[in-house]
């Protein structure tokens, strides 16, 4: 479902061009478990970036379910994201102004769904995620892992084929850290697909399909079962 | 996503920085009530003004003595020679035209009104029964000059209020006897206190009939003959008329000045409105710094924030969405901002009203309109900018907080 074909991305600095990533090819199928790993500047981040259409290649093509959208326009590659793609971050990335709630709706919200219908999905998934008690409370009122499970809710509530999660447990301790990963491989149990960005390689040894980058290039896995 | 959400989301997002939201409101409501009480200024100045007129008489017409080519120098002081005088059956005359509804007569000069050993100068009004109405006086106690034939010279008189309460204080004035030069009078009526009405204080003049002054004064000329005209469309009959009968009566010599009130009434309104308009559009000028302020404080907005809309992006708002949520945050200050400005401003206007009484203080209609527009449009238009560089962020980058 997830195709790169020879995917280049270069950066200016200054007069000079940095290649983050040089020719990636890359397949997933549905339902995959994927992790990423390599030192920090191998590219990672880039091509999760790439993954989630926040960036677009210099070259090559990305094709999504069988099309290609590395040509759409702003407003439909935001509803690309908005349907079928799930953001996790290192940082969380939750409005502090908002509720647990309030931050699980907010994709809701953007894509325009009716409030009475926003207002059960949210009720459901602060259930699931044993959140139920702390929805009211802002982010700053709720501790690591459980800020974490508010920024998965939120990943989650529209329902999208695609959990992209950068560094999830960077941020957490041993044990909370666990948890959140525990939570997002029952999601890929579900039968999402699920990506994962680690420079830790215990937790990277989990995935069912590791790839390991370095200087933008894959070094290993990932190879195309084309 | 549906427009309320947007505006609640930009609503949520104004209340969580509630000191910067409530110092742009304040700057945008300051805006618009300075628009709102300078404009109800000049519009009160204005509506003073022609209510003065007003309270001369409404269509009124005035024909004077003498042949001026401006209206306003004393007619016939210029041309150094004696213009011929308008006589009482020139006015009566006047009343042929079908587009004048009445006429007073009026000769004014000055006598020593005495009653025992009280005795003051006095300015003496000459007129008749008509002048009531076409001035718009109105009586205290007793009743004004008696209609009937403007020759009859009856000797009784009309005194204004305060000539009343300087000779009679507390007493009864009506039906008595007072002196005025030479001549003895009854007083008939009293007028009721009015203040000064275009320079001419009613309350110290002594009214009597028109002929009875030409007696007094040893004269048959009129110092004005007051018109008023059937309605404001025949005015200008009226005037074209009141010309031709002198025309005909003075043997085709044009000796007499016919001016308007309205005229110059018009001529005061367009002068005040401009300054109205100058003064609110002066104070306009603040609402475009309350709008340049709104622009600032956006693009401090968007830095603060630029992790949030990174976030937003991610999540799946295109770059148009993001826009309109910083227009409802901008429509919102200044919507709210000019609320808060109507009222701030009605209130001054309240208060300027109650320390200058006489002054019809009203913010006019198109000025409030023009202050919540332009109050509206500033906001939104200095909000472009902002909301574009918000819209165009880089996703990567701004979720970075970079």
């Amino acid at each position: 479902m997830i195709e790169f074909r020879q995917v280049c991305r270069t950066f200016s600095v200054g007069d000079q061009t940095v290649a983050a990533l040089r020719d990636i090819d890359l397949h997933l199928v549905a339902g995959d478990y994927v992790s990423i790993m390599g030192p920090s500047g191998s590219g990672k981040s880039t091509m999760l970036n790439l993954l989630g259409l926040l960036d677009r290649p210099s070259s090559g093509t990305y094709l999504l379910d069988g099309s290609d959208v590395t040509t759409l326009d702003d407003t439909a590659q935001a509803a690309v994201r908005s349907l079928k793609i799930g953001f996790v971050f290192q940082s969380f990335h939750l409005v502090p102004r908002l509720t647990a709630a309030q931050n699980v709706e907010l994709p809701m919200i953007l894509a325009g769904i009716p409030a009475e219908e926003r207002k059960a999905r949210v009720e459901v998934l602060m259930q699931n995620y044993g959140l139920i008690a702390r929805a009211e409370h802002r982010p700053d009122q709720l501790s690591g892992g459980q800020r974490q499970r508010v920024a998965i809710a939120r990943a989650t509530v529209m329902n999208p084929r695609v959990l992209l999660a950068d560094e999830p447990t960077g941020n957490l301790d041993r044990a909370t850290g666990r948890e959140v990963l525990k939570l997002l491989e029952g999601l890929h149990e579900q039968g999402i697909t699920l990506v994962l960005v680690t420079h830790d390689a215990e937790i990277g040894a989990r995935a069912a399909q590791q790839i390991h980058m370095l200087d933008g290039r894959i070094v290993a896995g990932g190879l195309s079962p084309r | 996503m549906k427009l309320t959400d947007t505006v609640q989301f930009a609503s949520g997002s104004l209340r969580g920085s509630p000191t910067r939201t409530l110092l742009m409101m304040l700057a945008m409501s300051i805006g618009v009530a300075a628009v709102v009480v300078l404009t109800a200024l000049g519009e009160g100045a204005r509506r003073y003004v022609v209510d003065q007129f007003a309270s001369l008489g409404t269509n009124l017409v005035i024909v004077l003595p003498g042949r001026t080519e401006t209206a306003g120098i004393g007619p016939g002081l210029m041309s150094g020679q004696t213009p011929r005088e308008i006589t009482l059956e020139d006015a009566a005359a006047l009343l042929r035209s079908p587009a004048i509804k009445r006429i007073a007569p009026l000769t004014i000069g000055s006598a020593t009104l005495s009653r025992d050993a009280l005795n003051r100068e006095v300015v003496v009004a000459g007129s008749s029964a008509d002048m009531l109405e076409i001035r718009h006086m109105s009586m205290g106690l007793g009743r004004f000059l008696p209609a009937g034939d403007i020759n009859d010279s009856a000797p009784v008189c009309v005194l204004g209020n305060q000539i009343k309460q300087e000779l009679f204080g507390n007493e009864q004035a009506v039906g008595q006897w007072v002196r005025l030069g030479d001549r003895r009078f009854r007083v008939i009526g009293v007028l009721a206190s009015q203040g000064e009405s275009m320079g001419m204080r009613t309350d110290e003049l002594v009214i009597v009939p028109v002929a009875a002054a030409h007696q007094l004064f040893n004269t048959s000329g009129l110092f004005r003959v007051l018109i008023e005209a059937r309605s404001r469309d025949s005015i200008a009959q009226a005037v074209h008329d009141a010309q031709d009968i002198m025309l005909q009566r003075h043997s085709g010599e044009r000796d007499v000045t016919v001016v308007t009130q309205d005229a110059v009434l018009q001529t005061f309104d367009r002068i005040l409105t401009a300054l109205t308009m100058a003064v609110g559009g002066i104070a306009a000028i603040s609402l475009a710094v309350a709008g340049v302020l709104i622009m600032n404080v956006m693009l401090i907005a968007v830095a603060q924030r630029i992790k949030e809309i990174g976030l937003l992006k991610a999540l799946g708002a295109p770059g148009r969405q993001i826009r309109n949520l910083f227009f409802a945050e901008a429509a919102l200050l200044s919507g709210i901002g000019s609320v808060a400005g109507l009222m701030l401003g009605y209130f001054g206007s309240f208060i300027i009203g109650r320390i200058y009484p006489s002054l019809p203080v009203s913010p006019p209609w198109w000025a409030v309109l023009t202050a919540c527009g332009t109050a509206l449009g500033t906001g939104i238009l200095f909000s472009v900018w902002p909301a574009r560089r918000a819209a165009q962020l880089d996703p990567v980058a701004a979720l970075a907080g970079k």
